[in-house]
């Protein structure tokens, strides 16, 4: 038997990702998250290395963009959700991005494919000469 | 009667400074403590006198005219000091409001008769100070910025020290994120530090760093190649056991890289491959 129930959010904010500096303040508000709603350390460290990948992503590829950190729950579950939506250049091959070692800024190639192993539920959508968004969520027990 | 407001501020000049210095003393926060009575004379004195002796009946009109730069630059000057002492937005701008209120109180005192002529002076005594306050804030403003500048390179700069720990041994504490800044400053003092105690082992203990995303991951491993480059060999320590499987998921690969989790335990290893032992002294009871 499958059960379907629905997200809700709890709380919501939103940060922007212009600037190296921004991406220490963006990871200690997702901590902050984390501990709010009693995530384990090794589950919170995951997440904000998780989110670190993702927002430097950003700034690097699509020079910054906008990201929302939410509290969720789902049933008995608590988790923090965190969108990463930018306006860059997309990228045109997503299951290529998707690989360990693939990157065009040679760099480890990890970030993205890392990032989903990390969390517990990854989502990517990006259309080139649009932009990239990045939802993921970690359960507090997941 | 024809007034010429220049002309009256200038007469006035010394009430205008005594209104103005009772005013700022009595304000109630004033901070004896980071400023004498005899500073606050001075700085009132210096800077009324520049605003009256500057102004004529054309410039009182016109907030930009180049000859209040001797003002502002004053002012800027006064702002500079009072951020760096310490001084709170609302202390440093109570200065400027009070002399705008001190040639308000004196403009009513001596204008009584003619409300339209105090009215318009009144108008423009508050275009010229407003303008000079909005100067107060900026200069205020980039003086906090100078201090926070300087505090985050000191910051940058006591963070990353290299410690000797033993001859040939050298260890580094990393504190905080290990970004592309942090990593150049810690590659450069390490690798110095290596050729000047000709250290053969460095450890670099990362107890002290909250993630190690594949950014911190890479500046790692340039460090460590950088260090076997100079003929040193480099471990990292302090590897704690959150950090340890994240970095497994992420799939960073540190299996070239001698790791250790503890500190203690990088010293231990150093010892061993400098041939080094470290015994417990037995101590022989005299037997009587
Ligand atoms: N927000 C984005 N906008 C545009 N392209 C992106 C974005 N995020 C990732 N990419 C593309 O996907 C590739 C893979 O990203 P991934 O984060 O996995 O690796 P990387 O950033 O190149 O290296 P690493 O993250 O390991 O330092 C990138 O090289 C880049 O081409
Ligand atoms: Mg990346």
């Amino acid at each position: 038997m499958t059960t379907w129930t629905m997200i809700i959010t709890l709380s919501k904010d939103v940060m922007r990702i212009v600037a190296d500096q921004d991406v220490v303040p963006f990871r200690n508000r997702v901590k902050e998250c984390a501990v709010k709603i009693k995530m384990g350390l090794v589950n919170q460290t995951k997440l904000i290395t998780a989110a670190s990948e993702l927002g430097r992503n950003m700034l690097k590829y699509a020079s910054g963009g906008e990201t929302l950190i939410e509290i969720v729950t789902r049933g008995r579950d608590n988790g923090v959700r965190l969108t990463f939506k930018d306006k860059g250049p997309g990228i045109a091959d997503l299951s290529l991005a998707m690989k360990d070692g693939y990157s065009t800024g040679k760099s480890l190639g990890l970030g993205l494919p890392g990032a989903k192993r990390l969390v517990n539920e990854f989502d990517i959508k990006s259309e080139p000469g649009k932009g990239t968004t990045v939802v993921v969520i970690k359960w507090a027990n997941g | 009667m024809e007034y010429n407001i220049p002309k009256l501020l200038q007469k006035k000049k010394k009430n205008i400074i005594e209104l103005w210095i009772t005013n700022q003393l009595s304000e109630a926060g004033l901070r004896e403590d980071l400023i004498s009575n005899e500073e606050i004379r001075q700085q009132s004195e210096e800077l009324v006198d520049s605003f009256v002796s500057n102004l004529n009946q054309e410039n009182i009109e016109d907030v930009n005219s180049g000859d209040f730069d001797g003002v502002i630059e004053i002012l800027s000057g006064i702002s500079i000091t009072r951020a760096r002492q310490g001084f709170s937005p609302r202390e440093t701008g109570a200065f400027i409001f009070g002399l705008k209120e001190a040639l308000l109180q004196l403009l009513q005192q001596e204008i009584k008769e003619d409300k339209e002529t105090l009215y318009q002076a009144t108008l423009q005594i508050n275009r010229l100070l407003d303008s000079f306050s909005i100067v107060t804030f900026e200069t205020f403003i980039k003086g906090r910025e100078e201090v926070i500048l300087r505090q985050t390179d000191e910051i940058t700069e006591i963070s990353t020290p290299v410690i000797r720990v033993w001859d040939g041994i050298l260890a580094l504490p990393i504190i905080g994120t290990l970004d592309s800044a942090r990593t150049q400053v810690v590659m450069e003092n390490l690798l110095q530090e290596i050729v000047e105690t000709g250290s053969s082992i460095a450890i670099l203990d990362i107890s002290g760093v909250p993630a190690v995303d594949s950014l911190v991951a890479q500046h790692l491993i340039k460090t460590v190649s950088a260090t076997r480059l100079m003929g040193a060999e480099c471990i990292i320590s302090g590897i704690r056991p959150e950090i340890a499987q994240t970095i497994v998921h992420l799939g960073i690969d540190l299996s070239n890289i001698i790791t250790k989790a503890t500190l203690a335990s990088a010293l231990k290893f150093s010892f061993q491959s400098l041939k080094l032992e470290v015994k417990k002294v037995q101590v022989v009871k005299a037997v009587v």
